[in-house]
């Protein structure tokens, strides 16, 4: 016997089919005592859930208090009328990119790299673009068929743009790491809307990438496309390769 | 302590290959100066402030370089211009500043006079960091010293206030050292932002006020606590000896100070951030300030197992410019990392070998250790699990300081919470393997031992290298970190000067007489 589940319908599993238990864990500025525990059990109430416990809470000193919960939802969505964007290309290994472009292609891509404006972090962009790459993936670097330029960090938007047409790119490839009060969001603005302006945006396949990152957020903010955490050099180099090749 | 077994000589040789690299470029620490030590001269004369959001000192040390007269030292040019106009340093500052004053059309006063001045100005501002100085030790002498292994947290919310929240937060949870991480984007600054801050990302400036405003939230909380808080920042970048000598006004008690991190990971010339990092390192030593330095940058770029050398590379080479800026061994924070791919087996083989081939090699210095960052992922469970991993090699190898991570650490900077239990991991593991390692002897053809051996043998055959062919030439050739950097290229070039025969620089003067370095 199978558990009986509705798609249309889902909720949180706990250990029970439509339990809609959940486990939550926050901070509020109130008193580690029973009178903090009772906010913290309203707040949770607030918020339309039930069966509150508040399992643990400790004193944090300043004034405030970490509580650890567990509480059940009414709330279900309908997964049959979820649609997410997605790069939905398939991913292929380094040698079998390389042939690929061989056949499908038969040109070089040019691809300019940076971590954009304030952010200082080369982690996100050398993950992706070094020779050596990340998690035994080699780097973009390394990819027969592209000429890249990895500018590194802190690089300006017009710095950035001026490279891609002073080279004559066909990508360009932004990594933001640094998300604090969505400053990344700010930057992949910058960006886009310089290439706008500049009439820029239409020359290249602007690709962002960073922790904060999904190809939804890319696309609502311009791009062609974006990689999130767990991303690697394969997930990017193939969207690149089946987008000329398929363009061509 | 676990005991590696390795033969002594190959230490010896290895340290000496450093002591020799360091050696070669006394030539550049003697006879050059930089605009960010010229400010750094300025402010140790009291003087402050900012005229549209540039710092006086910038003012000052552009003026006298638009005049061309920067080779005698900002010291000489500041001392005639008080005793010619009558005025104080911070009023002569602010008349340059304000363009009203051009100190080379005033007349030259009589050395000695310059001499006696510029002798009171110095004993002032030296006074003031030998008494923050005392005031600490008095401070360790009355609550006892920091625990070790010390816990060592972050705050980074961009406003200094919040910040101090945290911080003292931080403190009543069990931390020894707190971290003031400064905005993205200030170690490219070629000044230090003024003022207190509300607004940073990815961190807090580091700015004479907020340092000024922490340490006063960290004594209220020590006190309270009865344990010396220590604070820290970052005397990296271009204005390595200028935060370096803000901290030690507001007595920072820590700095993170590396001799060549800016020139790798931030482009930052290499003569410049050698200079720099001489005369901050020096400022540090004289105010009894802990420096740390950044080994786990290598491991952030390269393979950890396979790169390991390169941390005790560059941990020996750190060592020697330390010695020859004044700092003991005991205020010396080695710098290393767990950063090993979690997925490989035995990685915490690995990560113990690397932990006890640096206590083996720096016994008397308090080690920084860093934690997992490279391989953090938004599975904040499985984060950890790594870090109580991390915190347990720490305790088992006698480490001197363990930054936190944090489980967050893939996400955002960390949240109230997180950093809590974060304190209660490492404190819960310190404690329950407090005397865990005293059981075991490490068998001479054991994993650990080889693996300790093959990157001591590994960083010692690199350090013969680059003691052959120079430091510079090895930056060039990408041996380091493989980042390329040439001689004259990077950030900050432009910003170095040979010294004219009648330059001179009264505090590191002073400072190298009281540290007995020559």
């Amino acid at each position: 016997m199978s558990l009986n589940i509705d798609p249309t319908k889902i909720k949180p599993y706990g250990d029970t089919l439509d339990d809609g238990r959940m486990q939550f864990s926050f901070a509020l500025p109130a008193p580690a005592n029973e009178q903090g525990k009772e906010a913290a059990k309203q707040l949770l109430q607030q918020m339309g859930l039930t069966e509150i416990e508040i399992s643990y809470y400790s004193d944090l000193g300043e004034g405030f208090t970490h509580f650890v919960a567990y509480a059940n939802t009414n709330i279900s969505v309908d997964l049959t009328k979820i649609k997410v964007k997605v790069v939905d290309t398939p991913i292929m290994e380094m040698e079998e990119n390389d042939k690929y472009l061989d056949e499908n292609y038969g040109k070089k891509i040019t691809i300019v790299g940076a971590c954009i404006e304030s952010d200082a972090h080369t982690v996100g962009i050398d993950a992706i673009m070094n020779m050596k790459g990340y998690n035994h993936r080699f780097g973009l670097e390394r990819y027969r068929n592209f000429i890249t330029y990895n500018l590194g960090a802190q690089v300006s938007s017009e710095e950035l743009l001026k490279k891609a047409v002073e080279v004559n790119a066909d990508v360009i490839l932004v990594s933001q790491v640094v998300t604090q009060k969505n400053i990344h969001i700010k930057n992949l603005t910058k960006l886009i809307n310089l290439a706008e302006s500049e009439g820029l945006r239409d020359k290249f396949l602007f690709i962002c990438g960073g922790p904060r990152i999904s190809h939804e957020l890319a696309i609502e903010l311009g791009y062609d496309a974006g990689f999130g955490s767990g991303s690697y050099s394969t997930d990017v180099a193939s969207f690149i390769s089946f987008h000329f090749a398929e363009k061509k | 302590m676990i005991k590696l077994t390795i033969d002594q000589s190959k230490i010896d040789e290895a340290r000496n290959y450093a002591k020799n690299i360091v050696d070669s470029l006394k030539w550049l620490l003697n006879d050059y100066s930089s605009d960010t030590i010229e400010r750094t001269i300025v402010r140790l004369f009291g003087i402050d402030g900012a005229i549209d959001e540039t710092p006086i000192p910038n003012l000052v040390v552009e003026h006298l370089k638009e005049k061309n007269v920067i080779d005698r030292g900002a010291a000489y040019w500041i001392a005639n211009s008080m005793l010619a106009t009558n005025l104080s340093a911070q009023e002569v500052a602010e008349e340059i500043s304000n363009g009203k004053l051009d100190v080379t059309s005033l007349d030259a006063q009589p050395d000695k006079k310059i001499i006696k001045l510029i002798d009171e100005l110095t004993e002032k501002m030296l006074n003031h960091i030998k008494a923050q100085k005392k005031f600490r030790e008095n401070k360790f002498e009355e609550f006892g010293p920091r625990k070790k292994p010390s816990i060592y947290v972050i705050v980074a919310t961009g406003n200094i206030y919040d910040d101090v929240v945290q911080a003292k937060s931080a403190a009543r949870e069990g931390a020894d050292i707190i971290a003031v991480i400064r905005s993205t984007a200030q170690s490219l600054l070629d000044y230090v932002p003024y003022g207190a801050t509300t607004v940073g990302f990815g961190g807090t400036f580091a700015t004479q006020e907020n340092f000024k405003i922490m340490r006063q939230g960290l004594d209220e909380v020590g006190d309270e606590l009865h344990r010396y808080i220590s604070l820290t920042n970052y005397a990296s970048g271009l204005c390595m000896p200028e935060i370096a000598v803000m901290g030690a006004i507001e007595r920072l008690d820590v700095m993170l100070n590396d001799a060549m991190y800016g020139i790798l990971f931030r482009d930052i010339n290499m003569k410049r951030t050698l200079l720099d990092q001489y005369f901050s390192r020096m400022i540090n030593a004289y105010a009894g300030i802990e420096i740390q330095t950044g080994e786990d940058n290598y491991l952030t770029t390269s393979d950890a197992i396979e790169k390991a050398y390169t941390v005790t590379a560059s941990q020996l080479i750190n060592e020697q410019f330390a010695y020859v800026s004044g700092i003991k061994k005991e205020k010396l924070g080695i710098g290393h990392a767990f950063e090993i791919n979690p997925d490989i087996t035995d990685s915490f083989s690995y990560e113990f070998a690397h932990a006890l081939l640096t206590s083996r090699l720096f016994p008397d210095s308090p080690s920084k250790y860093m934690p997992p960052t490279k391989h953090a992922t938004g599975n904040i469970f499985k984060v950890y699990i790594m870090n109580a991993m991390f915190n347990l090699v720490s305790q088992m190898t006698n480490q001197g300081v363990q930054l936190l991570g944090m489980m967050t650490e893939a996400i955002h900077t960390p949240h109230l919470v997180d950093r809590a239990l974060a304190i209660e991991n490492a404190n819960y593991v310190f404690n329950t393997a407090k005397n865990f390692a005293q059981n075991f002897d490490l068998l001479p053809d054991s994993f650990i031992n080889k693996r300790a051996e093959t990157v001591l043998d590994e960083a010692r055959l690199f350090l013969k290298k680059v003691s052959e062919q120079g430091l510079f030439e090895s930056m060039s050739k990408g041996d380091f970190a493989d980042i390329k950097r040439t001689e004259f290229g990077g950030k900050g070039v432009q910003g170095i000067f040979k010294k004219s025969e009648n330059y001179f620089n009264p505090f590191m003067d002073r400072m190298k007489a009281e540290l007995n370095l020559k």
